[in-house]
């Protein structure tokens, strides 16, 4: 079975989470799992950090799956361009 | 500063690429927004610009040296404040606008970036307005602004975007080009990410964004008429003209140009002109000014001259002008390139034009208008409403201000309620996608969310049906002075017109016009429609079977609206609410129409409809109105008592393929289905004993008011692709509407009872229910089965059992007619029943294959009847259907 990292992005600190979602990819194997479902909305720092943690895991080989996205999110993913570069559950 | 003809650098590029993305970012995340976030924002940004207004324009002035101070100012103010008052309360964001009688939403959607040029000539005010545009609907803005202003917008850039940022919107939402050449324009012009480029500029400007091919809002240029009429206000006038060609210097592109006077005012006003500052040229001084201001070789006024004040182009001209002149008034005696002061001036110098009639001075307004002004502005002062509407009518102007200055009256909000604006839309005629007044509207894509509405239904039948043994006695209940009676001959050698006759009451002039048993020719229409003149009829009854009654229903009509015209009239139709030709309500007289049936089949007592032939042009015409719905029914038995037996057994079949097309059409409601299904029963029931005992009077009565309920069925849903093929091959081989119709029913059932190839568009049903409805009539009849294709095949098997009692031919080849005369008819036949409307209430829409494919299984007759599609409803009996 692939080895999998779940971590619950809080509303509050959605940058300082996906940072260290980012730091934390050293150590996964397979997949990393982000929970979203308590994040209501999402900032432009946000998307600059989901955008730099989607080029770590492209470098390191690891899945991001983002599962509890809200619809406005998605949306703003999509306008960002970054739905291809996660997978949703 | 890049030169402006190397390409971009890699550098550039990137620099570039990083607005883009950061514009990109701010407007995806600015899709969370609510209408309160961006109005809290949008208020503190137009305070911010208020108290910036006076630093803004100085700022303006200083890099641009180009207009007056107080009026940018001014400008400033009106971008934020005016500008602000309008949006305020408008919703922009979710749903903005509800219509809840039609079903119809309106939702907003964010552009995404903009990509926004902006003007020398009003620089921080443009930049201010779309600021609060874009905040207001959610979307980024990279400025690009005229080189020659680039500090004083970048600088109003950065004080919207701090106001912005400050109270809540997403960072990168505005950013400005630090610097700009023609390429960083066309990069991001072209740029995938941009969504709309907004370009107030110049005409080259807006031509390279629509050249793009991006979504774009351009302006176009002006070139402002003025009509001066003889009726204004010409104090407030000449004032009005003052203030706004003076504004700013002249640089609004809606300002004044040149003015047209009635030659009764013009002296005055010229006088009126120089006593308010302004320095009226003679013609040498004229001409030195045109030579000077324009250029010779372009043709349009010279860049130097732009938004300077009068009495600095004066000394550049070399003219002598009394100190603090404000205007420079050029008289020219006409239009074209042979009057160079006849262009757009952005600058405070003003043609003036004498006219000797309002015809001349609306041509000559027209002349200036199309002599580069087309879509922008023009002016009217008069006080006279049709001057006002006719130089409406004629001048091509987005803009059309009535006694009020050009240019403030442009911006809006200030001496009208037009929207504020920094932006004139100049409509196709300026080469621009919008003549608006470009406003939050213009940033927003608007989303339609319509809801399925409920289709106005109707259920309409005379409001009188007497029906049972010797009905026609109700006769006497209906004065009348003058009475005609329509028929044929038959009716008069059976005694039928005798009995009618002796029930018309006493007193009454009675007149038979006895007509020939067919299918009223438009000839023996109107002679009937001469007798009614001659006895001034006031009462029609139509004694006979379908062809005398259409014949008196037409004559009707054309009796009490002699202008209604037949070929018109019976122009093709897909909705009857909707349909171009409107029946006559004009009536120069009025007549009842009783309508008694002696067959019982057709119904036409009861329907709004008449066919009739043309024999000139040798073709059917079929009417169809409410209107034509005899006001009297009367379904009296002792009428059908002495039908032949092939007469009963036609007629009868024609009263069932009514029943069953009701029953399944698009058009069918509750209120048809119930007389649909009565008719059925009815018919199933009572059909084979009235064929087989003629004189039992319980089946003749039962039949007669069956074919009258089917008739109500299908008056109002309609009939359907039985009756189109039917019509097709009976009129081609002479068959009998009735055995044309049996010849196609059970093929048309199971047709119908399969999965459509093709649905027909129909609101008024919930899926395709054709196959149920089917099921249900078996039910009805008590034909058994469980499943609903089972119920199809029984009412199929019914069907074809009852056809065997009446002895009819079961296959058009039993009619003697040979496969290739059949064959060869094919395209022909095809093509008639594609051209029937009968089948666009049909619930499947037949392709031509399919129509041929029925009139095939119609030709090899029993055993042939199978759906053409082998897909059967995988429906089971539960989902039987209210009746």
């Amino acid at each position: 079975m692939t080895p999998m990292m779940n971590v619950e992005i809080d509303e509050k600190r959605v940058v300082v989470a996906l940072r260290e979602s980012c730091e934390q990819l050293d150590g996964a194997v397979g997949e990393v799992m982000l929970d979203f479902s308590s994040v209501p909305r999402i900032d432009p720092s946000g998307l600059v950090a989901m955008e730099a943690l989607a080029d770590a895991a492209a470098d390191k080989g690891v899945k991001v799956i983002l599962c509890g996205v809200n619809v406005d999110i998605y949306k703003v993913l999509k306008l960002a361009k970054l739905t291809q570069r996660f997978s949703f559950a | 500063m890049p030169a402006n003809d190397s390409p971009l650098s890699a550098e550039r590029i990137a620099y570039l690429e990083g607005l883009v993305r950061q514009a990109r970012t701010a407007a995806a995340v600015f899709t969370q927004y609510t209408q309160e976030d961006v109005d809290r924002i949008v208020k503190q940004m137009v305070l911010a610009g208020l108290e910036q207004a006076p630093h803004l324009a100085q700022l303006a002035v200083s890099e641009t040296r180009l207009g007056v101070l107080e009026d940018k100012t001014l400008k400033n103010m009106v971008a934020t404040e005016f500008v602000y008052d309008y949006v305020k309360d408008k919703r922009t964001v979710g749903t903005i606008r509800e219509y809840p009688d039609r079903g119809v939403a309106e939702v907003a959607e964010p552009i995404g970036v903009i990509f926004s040029l902006t003007p020398i000539t009003n620089p921080t005010s443009t930049v201010l307005f779309k600021c609060i545009m874009a905040i207001k609907t959610r979307n980024a803005v990279i400025f690009s602004p005229h080189p020659s202003a680039g500090h004083c917008c970048s600088e109003a850039v950065r004080i919207m975007y701090e106001a912005a940022v400050k109270h809540g919107a997403p960072v990168g939402v505005f950013t400005c080009l630090e610097s700009q050449t023609l390429q960083d324009n066309a990069y991001l012009m072209h740029h995938k990410d941009v969504g709309l480029i907004d370009a107030t500029g110049g005409p080259g400007m807006v031509k390279a964004a629509y050249g793009s091919g991006k979504p774009a809002l351009g302006v176009g240029p002006g070139n402002t008429p003025v009509y001066l009429e003889k009726t204004a206000d010409l104090d407030m006038a000449v004032v009005d003209i003052i203030t706004s060609k003076t504004f700013d210097n002249g640089t609004i592109c809606a300002s004044e140009q040149t003015v047209v006077i009635d030659d009764e005012i013009y002296d005055t006003v010229l006088r009126k002109f120089a006593d308010l500052g302004a320095h009226v040229c003679n013609e040498k001084e004229t001409k030195l000014l045109g030579r000077t201001v324009i250029d010779p070789t372009t043709g349009y006024m010279q860049p130097m001259a732009v938004g300077q004040k009068a009495t600095d182009i004066a000394s550049m001209v070399g003219l002598s002008v009394a100190p603090g002149t404000k205007l420079l008034i050029a008289p020219i005696a006409g239009v074209g390139p042979d009057h160079p002061l006849s262009v757009e001036k952005l600058f405070p110098v003003l043609a003036v034009c004498r006219a000797n009639s309002v015809d001349e001075a609306l041509k000559l307004c027209v002349d200036v208008n199309h002599a580069g002004g087309l879509g922008h502005t023009a002016v009217v002062f008069s006080r006279n409403d049709e001057v006002i509407q006719k130089f409406g009518e004629v001048i091509n102007a987005g803009r059309i201000i009535v006694n009020a200055p050009g240019s403030i009256g442009a911006l809006g909000g200030v001496y009208n309620d037009m929207v504020p604006t920094f932006s004139f839309g100049c409509g196709t005629g300026g080469g621009n996608s919008t003549m608006d007044n470009v406003n939050v509207y213009n940033y927003l894509n608007i989303k339609r969310v319509a809801r399925r509405t409920t289709a106005h239904m109707w259920f309409r039948v005379p409001n009188q049906i007497y029906f049972n043994m010797n009905a026609v006695e109700n006769l006497r209940n209906f004065p009348s002075r003058s009475t005609v009676i329509v028929t044929n001959p038959a009716m008069e050698q059976i005694g039928h017109v005798d009995i009618v006759r002796r029930n018309i009451p006493p007193g009454t002039r009675v007149h038979v016009a006895v007509i020939p048993d067919a299918e009223p020719e438009i000839k023996v229409v109107m002679e009937g429609v001469e007798t009614l003149k001659f006895y001034k009829a006031d009462q029609i009854i139509a004694l006979g079977g379908g062809s005398v009654i259409d014949a008196a229903k037409i004559m009707k009509l054309k009796y009490e609206s002699p202008q209604a015209d037949l070929v018109e009239l019976a122009a093709p139709f897909l909705d009857l609410r909707k349909r171009v030709v409107q029946y006559p309500t004009d009536k120069v007289t009025q007549a009842r129409l009783i309508a008694i049936s002696t067959t019982s089949g057709t119904g036409s007592e009861v329907t709004p409809f008449a066919v009739l032939i043309d024999k000139q042009a040798a073709r059917k015409v079929t009417l169809a109105d409410y209107s034509l719905t005899p006001d009297v029914a009367i379904v009296d038995p002792q009428f059908v008592m002495s039908m032949p037996k092939g007469l009963t057994a036609d007629t009868g079949i024609d009263c069932l393929t009514h029943a069953l097309e009701a029953g399944v059409s698009i058009l069918s409601s509750p209120y048809t289905d119930a007389n649909a299904l009565q008719a059925l029963q009815l018919a199933f029931k009572y059909l084979p004993i009235a064929y087989e005992n003629p004189r039992d009077e319980e089946a003749r009565t039962m039949m007669h008011n069956a074919a009258c309920i089917a008739a109500m069925a299908f008056s109002n849903a309609a009939v359907g692709v039985n009756h189109a093929l039917a019509h097709a091959f009976g009129a081609r081989f002479g068959v009998a509407h009735g055995r044309a119709n049996a010849l196609m029913l059970p093929h048309v059932i199971a047709y119908n009872a399969a999965v459509p190839s093709k649905f027909m568009p129909s609101p008024n049903q919930k899926g395709y229910v054709a196959h149920q409805k089917y099921a249900m009539m078996a039910d009805l009849l008590g034909l058994g089965g469980e499943t609903v294709e089972e119920k199809v095949q029984n009412l199929v098997a019914a069907i074809e059992h009852l056809l065997d009692q009446l002895a009819f031919p079961r296959s058009i080849a039993d009619l003697g007619i040979s496969k290739q005369d059949f064959e060869s008819a094919m395209p022909d036949l095809v093509k008639a029943a594609f051209d029937d409307p009968s089948w666009r209430s049909n619930p499947r829409m037949p392709l031509l294959s399919e129509l041929e494919e029925l009139l095939w299984s119609a030709y090899r007759g029993r055993g042939s009847a199978k759906p053409s599609s082998p897909r059967q409803h995988k429906t089971v009996v539960e989902e039987r259907l209210c009746v």
